[in-house]
């Protein structure tokens, strides 16, 4: 036995899957890693660590982990892949790639991401120094996880905002500075499942612990609601509605923060006018929690010295989810909870770094003006939204299965899939999904198992690697971070050496300058003043000085805006509740709300037909997404994919705790062990997404049973709200629940 | 009596099973084996569904003393998210439980 090293790094998928960022330790033994644990010395989760991570020896070393690349030898579908060297893979790709793009344009070649790894910096790399314009989260309708709501955010107060858990302060909860929050409203999320977007999902419970009051904005009952000061159990995608109540009682009586609305809040005359039309009675109708119930939180919120909100992805997944952020966002503005200790405090960079650059000269300069031109005029879903075009660079995901499917404007030839199980994962009818990639003529998938989409559809799949086998880095809000390379694991290459080397052959002059990705990384964390290497030496993060990314109150002191006047990042230098980016984009400038496209209200017959609410895409603290099914310490522990069901409902499907039955609609069926819970209302059923066996055939026609188990093909499209964010009926799909032997006598 | 033990304030377990895998990784358990489990409790108060969460430790639980006696915490109390787990002297432990509410003291005696 050699002698066990242990070293630093944070944590950024692939392996524990998140988007974290939390320190750990690893411990290296003959240059394998046998054991992880979290570092106590890190300010982000302070040694406390997921179940995922801690199981990450059983990812690194699985026995079906992909260690070199395939290529694929049999039918698409066939599962027949052999070994090739990663000269010959580039070679490959290159090739391939490169015919498309003489024949059709670079435009013809999308590439998708999922979610997870430091995924965004590797893949519009590639992407732009190839050509296209097309950098798409495939399948994801309406792009519908936090970009809505980072987008709202841009476009009404000039940044972004996060609940303040004292994570930009060194010694935490702790620093004087910070002060605990009175409340916190938990909308649409159970936070202890996860760490989303750079937030420990525990921050929540620390808070609780010294004194926070929760209000919980959630259909379903949780550790979290039993805990809750006040718990507003609203109907699955009414919370647009919500935001819009709590406004009205606010504004009506009086309980704004009138001083902070006078100097730093445009528009409160219109919002009061909008959220006159939404009274509490109203609300209670629509989203089906009692009126006093709703206008005692609103002010229980509004009367607290500090407070803020903590926000999930069923925002975004509401029908018009930018303008339901936008709502919320007003909830926080006019309270004058922002960058106030115990707040919603604004979140940057750290240090002003970027993983990738987005100023138009910086593209320019990296990838020429064709591309700069190409990702206004050509990009999918840029001419159809103006807040598509003018927010962050993505194409718009609806849009793109269905231009692969019909060749219009111009087709589709070819994939690049980078963290992104399209098919046994995010996307909305999924089948569709197979049906039109199955066309491309080439696929390309970056992962590190097989699963039902690189199987399916995959020419040739390279092998990626967890955190602690790369060099990266990132600077998500806070700290500022380096992930260290400590072991090698086969042939597997990072994400940024995969996509550094394509990116050089297809763009030779923009990428001269760097030999490595490690020049790359360097250049991108200039703004800190820091080298990789400094960093390693510092320790491996930084917290932000005192400046734009360090809170608190820097509307006051001239930190936000380029002109260094005091002020918020917007036109008026104020926020805008009457937003006029909105207005430009063609959207109303004022919080509204819209009806789920399927509901009891909008489609009486169909609810009558398929009576049950179904919620998807909820997190287990087990799994992310449709990732970890064969990770042993992690499967014991959720082994089935169950479907929550109220007493009353089992009792009128005549369905018993443990049986395996169908959920149904319209689109298909998929099959669900139920759990007989109050968890839910009678009137809704939750399951989870992301569910495919890796322990069954993977080849065509079985694909890992993803059909039988993909909950996403009972999920319509295309449905994204009018800003082209947005929607996507996630949570809102209207099933029934069918018993086995029902389905077989039907088909018989 | 059982010199060490491990006081849990089980109100703030989250059920986030992160006990369960650091024990298996610190003592390399396979699927089935493990030092601590923790189970789900769902009860209707009359107000208000209530979700709880009680960590229990087996017979396979040692108290992760060759890590104590490097100066270490338990692999569960040191990951524990809500950091709802404590270990110590039993007669420590015992001496806080009088203010605390909520809260369970499970005694082992190491092998
Ligand atoms: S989910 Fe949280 S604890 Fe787990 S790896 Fe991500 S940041 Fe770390
Ligand atoms: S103290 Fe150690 S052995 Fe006991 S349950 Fe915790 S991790 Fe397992
Ligand atoms: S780690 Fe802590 S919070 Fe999580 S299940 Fe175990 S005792 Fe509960």
């Amino acid at each position: 036995m050699g002698k066990i090293d242990v070293y630093p790094t944070v944590a950024w998928s692939a392996g524990a899957g998140c988007h974290g960022g939390c320190g750990q330790k690893l411990f290296v033994e003959d240059g394998k890693m046998v054991k992880i644990e979290g570092d106590e010395n890190h300010p982000f989760n302070q040694g406390r660590s997921c179940p995922r991570v801690l199981a990450l020896t059983q990812y690194m070393y699985h026995e079906d982990r992909i260690t070199q690349p395939m290529k694929r030898v049999g039918e698409r579908g066939s599962g027949k892949f052999e070994p090739i060297s990663w000269d010959d893979a580039f070679d490959y790709c290159e090739t391939e790639m490169s015919k498309i793009k003489d024949q059709y344009g670079p435009e013809s070649i999308v590439f998708a991401q999922g979610t997870g790894r430091d995924i965004g910096g590797p893949i519009s790399f590639l992407a732009y120094s190839f050509g296209s314009p097309n950098w798409v989260q495939l399948g994801l309708s309406g792009q519908s996880c936090y970009t809505p709501r980072l987008g709202a955010m841009k476009a009404v107060q000039g940044d972004f905002g996060v609940s303040d858990c004292s994570q930009f302060l060194e010694d935490r909860y702790d620093d004087p500075e910070w002060e605990v929050p009175e409340v916190i409203i938990v909308w649409g999320q159970h936070p202890p499942n996860g760490c989303p977007d750079a937030f420990f999902g525990h921050w929540i419970v620390d808070c609780m612990k010294r004194g926070t009051k929760i209000i919980s904005m959630d259909p379903r009952n949780t550790w979290m609601t039993g805990r809750a000061e006040h718990h507003l159990k609203l109907r699955p995608g009414t919370d647009g509605a919500m935001a819009l109540g709590m406004l009205n009682v606010i504004l009506g009586e009086g309980l704004e923060d009138k001083k902070f609305c006078d100097k730093w809040v445009h528009g409160m005359d219109e919002l009061r006018e909008r959220a006159a039309e939404y009274p509490v009675e109203r609300v209670a109708q629509i989203t089906g929690v009692p009126a006093e119930e709703i206008a005692e939180a609103a002010r229980f919120f509004a009367n607290a010295k500090r407070g803020s909100i903590h926000w999930g992805v069923p925002i975004d997944m509401c029908p018009d989810g930018t303008s339901v952020a936008h709502g919320i966002i007003c909830l926080w503005a006019i309270t004058g909870n922002i960058d106030i200790p115990g707040g919603q405090v604004i979140a940057r960079p750290s240090h002003e770094v970027s993983s990738y650059p987005y100023s138009t000269e910086a593209l320019v300069d990296l990838y020429g003006e064709e591309l700069v031109k190409t990702l206004t005029e050509k990009r999918i879903g840029a001419d159809a939204y103006k807040m598509v075009k003018n927010f962050r660079g993505w194409a718009q995901p609806d849009m793109v299965i269905d231009q692969i499917m019909t060749g219009e404007p111009y087709p589709i030839k070819g994939a690049w899939i980078q963290t992104a199980n399209v098919l046994g994962g995010q996307a909305a009818r999924a089948n569709f999904h197979y049906e039109a990639l199955k066309k491309l003529e080439f696929v390309a998938v970056v992962d590190l198992f097989h699963n039902p989409t690189t199987m399916a559809l995959a020419d040739i799949v390279l092998p990626s690697s967890t955190f602690p086998e790369k060099d990266s880095f990132r600077s998500w809000w806070a700290p500022l971070s380096i992930i260290k390379k400590r072991v090698q694991v086969g042939d597997c290459k990072t994400d940024w050496e995969i996509n550094f080397e394509l990116a050089k052959r297809f763009n030779p002059e923009g990428t001269q300058r760097w030999g490595s990705p490690m020049d790359y990384f360097n250049e991108r964390l200039a703004p800190s003043g820091k080298t990789f290497e400094d960093m390693e030496e510092a320790g491996g993060w930084l917290m932000p000085e005192d400046g734009p990314a360090k809170p608190y109150r820097r509307h006051e002191r001239g930190l936000l805006r380029q002109d260094g006047e005091p002020g918020f990042n917007t036109r008026s230098g104020k926020i805008e509740v009457y937003c006029t980016a909105y207005e430009d984009w063609d959207l109303d400038p004022l919080p509204f709300y819209t009806e789920p496209p399927q509901s009891p209200i909008s489609t009486p017959e169909l609810h009558k037909k398929y009576p049950l609410i179904m919620i998807t895409g909820a997190r287990s603290q087990l799994y992310f997404h449709s990732e970890l099914r064969g990770i042993p310490w992690l499967r014991e522990k959720e082994p089935d994919p169950y479907v929550e069901v109220h007493p009353e409902t089992a009792k009128e499907y005549d369905v018993y705790d443990g049986e395996w039955i169908y959920l149904k609609n319209d689109l298909g069926k998929v099959k669900r062990k139920v759990m007989i819970t109050e968890r839910v209302k009678p009137t809704e059923i939750q399951t989870l997404h992301g569910w495919w066996m890796p322990e069954q055939e993977g080849a065509e026609p079985n694909l890992f049973g993803v059909w039988d188990y993909q909950i996403n093909q009972l999920v319509p499209g295309p449905q994204e709200s009018q800003s082209g964010f947005g929607g996507g009926q996630y949570k809102t799909t209207l099933v029934t629940l069918e018993k086995f032997e029902q389905g077989a006598a039907a088909n018989g | 009596m059982a010199k060490y033990g491990m006081l849990i304030d089980y109100d703030f377990c989250t059920g986030c099973h992160s006990c369960e895998v650091a024990c298996q990784q610190e003592h390399n358990y396979p699927v089935g084996k493990n030092g601590i489990r923790v189970t789900e409790h769902e009860y209707d108060t009359g107000e208000k569904i209530k979700i709880d969460f009680m960590p229990f430790l087996t017979d396979l639980c040692d108290l992760c003393m060759p890590r104590v006696a490097e100066g270490e915490k338990p692999a569960c109390v040191k990951h524990c998210q809500s950091a709802c787990m404590e270990f110590g002297l039993t007669k420590d432990l015992a001496k806080t439980l009088g203010d605390k509410s909520k809260v369970v003291l499970y005694t082992v005696q190491p092998g």
